[in-house]
């Protein structure tokens, strides 16, 4: 008997006010009793709608069906037969919008928070498992993969249990992209990501860091060394700025590099020889899940006050629901339906505030939500000594620059097909390298099915 | 890791050394520079490649010992390796189809301009080599920049080494001698690159910098080395290191390279006060 609780249970966590002055993580994650009385509310319901609201089809029912029943070892087995990466996706997936948005549960009620689960279930494997995988027979094949987040490492850990010979190059000093240079430590602590990564190795996924493709090899020298296919999976690139005036003086950054310095050089931390401003007026400008992570960063360094400034209304904040929820509560200010037109600065060059124009809601545009209009005459100006900027990447134009005969759309972003497959053969893609910005579910599911591709290609050739 | 094959002091600050990074040195080519840690915990720091050995597969840096990272670095010894070596990023120098040219050389900023001015002359062109230090105790390959110019100018702000004055006087003074170039390359502090450009400009002739402003990935990631060129951003990582003097603003780059100085200067002390104690 199922049970019938209407509501989830909620997640513990630290209190607003003691962890926005700390880089520990935010959400404490269910305890074992917790998790299979969650696992409990799922009615393994016929038609499963959550299995294919997930990018990478984790079969859910099943594993919660095994969760409920304390099984936990079992239940981590369904999801790792689907997901490279577990621990990862319970805690960064936009659950509400996927296998959660489809919940049988969420007619009457609340969804079962399948996210939480699937995370208890990471976690507890991590810690408790020392079985070693299984060895694969090894197909003697080698594919190489092009950056380390989470497309390339989906990618790399299905074609790794498919028995390919799989060599992944990052361009930093670490692995793991996006996971180890963007999400905070908060939201995903690193050594989550390094034990994810660990068993990748395990499986015999080598990974060369330090190795910036286009660089250190073309596209076309890595076949020449062998590679039978290639996965570009190399991330958004370069930050998107407004094009407004002072938007180069000292204190304005993007949101990557404020988060790189912060993520990856561990800035924050005493001893750390990245230097990291710790402004006390801070606005972030853009309403993504990035800029949530930054404003709440700043909160962390000490800032008096941080403000959110979107050109949208609330409805249209892109961010996880979640995530807002989360730097409202530790006292982020949301300036919404508000555009930043100037950044002021005083003589030594130093951000001292920001200009900005309210904005009204006329007709839907092209992405389907209203366009935000200027109000004239309603200058207002807000101090500030940092701004950040998250709005957006654009691609890295680096292995387009030097991979001959690989279409890329007018904004930049990689051609592919449903597949993955670019224009040139035997080379596949995915993540933001395609899409632009996009979450690290939806990378991964790029990665899952480009994987799919190369093992059906290589195949096809080998016959 | 990457191995220190070579080191050597050229002066009391700075050093060069040899490195074994084959994949590297199988691209690299003038202009361009690698990203490197001197320790696992540390800064990531852009250096321009002095140099590159195709067939031992090693990389030469040039540095000056300035901050809490290159202090670190100039600690390692032949033998020892550098943890993190990233590289060859940013666009090469454009050496195709240039007979003259000056190369303007500013202290350790010679360690950058050398590899472009032999570049060019392997290539046949007739380099002019302005090469100019504080004193004659900073002076770095001397030999080098003789072998690789038809005619050198050494200048000191002192005149312990070659004439008293200024780069830009003796630029200014070759140019109304008659010379006449297809391009300046001028490679040294931003103060002396940007005055460099004052002068050419008067007499309307084309000139490259190289940029080293500060940065993190410099992959096209992070946005921090952006400069302001001809009016538009660009990123010194991907879109450089090397851009049309003329059009660079000099000043923000001046304001924005001094960006962190004051947290840099505690970290200085920091490290310095670790060496104290070893």
């Amino acid at each position: 008997m199922p049970n019938m609780s209407k509501t989830k249970n909620p997640m513990p966590h630290q209190e607003a006010s003691v962890r926005r002055n700390n880089f520990l993580e935010v959400a404490t994650g269910y305890t074992a009793e917790i998790a299979i009385d969650e696992a409990q509310r799922c009615l393994n319901c016929k038609n499963k709608p959550c299995v294919n609201s997930c990018p990478v089809h984790i079969d859910i029912p099943s594993f919660l069906c095994r969760a409920a029943e304390g099984d936990f070892e079992g239940a981590y087995a369904v999801i790792a037969a689907s997901s490279s990466l577990p621990a990862v996706c319970g805690r960064v997936c936009p659950q509400e919008t996927q296998c959660e948005s489809t919940c049988t549960r969420g007619i009457k009620g609340e969804a079962v928070a399948i996210g939480r689960v699937e995370r208890f279930v990471a976690d507890y494997h991590n810690e408790n498992s020392t079985a070693a995988p299984s060895p694969v027979q090894p197909s003697g094949h080698r594919v190489a993969i092009v950056g380390s987040g989470p497309a390339g490492l989906t990618c790399a850990g299905d074609l790794a249990r498919l028995g390919y010979s799989v060599t992944v190059f990052e361009a930093l000093h670490v692995a793991g992209g996006v996971l180890v240079y963007g999400i905070p430590e908060f939201r995903l602590p690193k050594s989550i990501v390094s034990r994810e990564i660990d068993s990748l190795k395990a499986m015999g996924v080598t990974i060369e860091t330090n190795s910036v493709v286009g660089r250190i090899a073309s596209i076309d020298e890595l076949f020449e060394e062998g590679f039978e296919a290639v996965f570009i999976g190399s991330g958004a690139g370069l930050p998107r700025f407004m094009n407004i005036p002072g938007e180069n003086l000292n204190g304005v950054s993007s949101a990557n590099e404020f988060l790189t310095r912060i993520n990856l050089m561990k800035a924050y931390q005493e001893g750390s020889s990245t230097p990291v401003m710790h402004p006390k007026k801070v606005a972030v400008v853009g309403g993504g899940n990035v800029a949530m992570d930054a404003a709440r960063c700043a909160l962390r360094l000490g800032a008096e006050e941080v403000s959110i400034v979107y050109r949208r209304g609330e409805e249209e904040l892109p961010a996880r629901a979640e995530e807002i929820a989360h730097a409202r509560e530790e006292g982020v200010v949301f300036r919404l339906l508000c555009n930043p037109v100037e950044i002021l600065g005083n003589e030594k060059g130093e951000v001292t505030g920001m200009k900005c124009i309210k904005m009204g809601l006329g007709e839907p545009d092209a992405s389907g939500r209203r366009r935000p209009i200027e109000i004239e005459g309603s200058e207002f100006v807000l101090e500030l000594d940092c701004v950040i900027m998250a709005i957006g990447t654009s691609p890295n134009p680096l292995i387009k620059n030097t991979t001959a005969g690989l279409d890329v759309t007018r904004h930049g972003g990689i051609v592919t097909d449903e597949g993955g497959a670019t224009t040139r053969e035997g080379v596949f893609a995915g993540g933001d390298a395609v899409t632009g910005a996009a979450t690290v579910i939806l990378a991964m599911g790029a990665g899952k099915t480009a994987a799919k591709s190369i093992d059906e290609y290589i195949k096809s050739k080998a016959n | 890791m990457y191995k220190i094959v070579e080191k050597e002091s050229l002066n009391p600050t700075v050093t060069r050394m040899v490195v074994e990074a084959p994949r590297i040195a199988a691209h690299a080519e003038p202009g361009q520079f690698i990203i490197l840690r001197a320790a696992p915990d540390g800064e990531r720091i852009p250096l321009t490649i002095a140099d590159y050995d195709r067939t031992r597969g090693t990389v030469t840096i040039i540095f000056q010992v300035v901050g809490a990272t290159t202090m670190v670095l100039n600690k390692l010894e032949v033998g020892d390796c550098i943890p993190d070596f990233s590289g060859p990023l940013g666009r090469p120098t454009q050496t195709e189809g240039l007979r003259r040219v000056a190369v303007v050389g500013g202290g350790v900023g010679c360690a950058i301009a050398y590899p472009v001015a032999k570049k060019l002359s392997e290539k046949g062109c007739e380099v002019h080599s302005i090469v100019g230090f504080r004193n004659k105790d900073l002076v770095i390959l001397e030999k080098e920049f003789e072998s690789a110019s038809a005619l050198m100018k050494k200048m000191s702000d002192d005149g312990t080494w070659g004439e008293k004055g200024l780069v830009t006087d003796a630029l200014r003074a070759l140019i109304e001698a008659g010379n006449q170039y297809d391009e300046v390359i001028a490679i040294g502090p931003l103060i002396m690159m940007k005055f460099v450009c004052a002068v050419t400009r008067e007499y309307g002739i084309h000139t490259v910098v190289s940029m080293n402003p500060i940065m993190i990935d410099g992959t096209g990631m992070c946005g921090g080395c952006r400069l302001t060129v001809g009016g538009k951003t660009v990123f010194a990582c991907v879109d450089g290191p090397e851009f049309d003097g003329h059009q660079v603003d000099f000043d923000e780059a001046m304001r924005r390279g001094a960006m962190y100085r004051p947290v840099e200067a505690e970290a200085r002390e920091k490290t310095c006060n670790l060496f104290k104690a070893e």
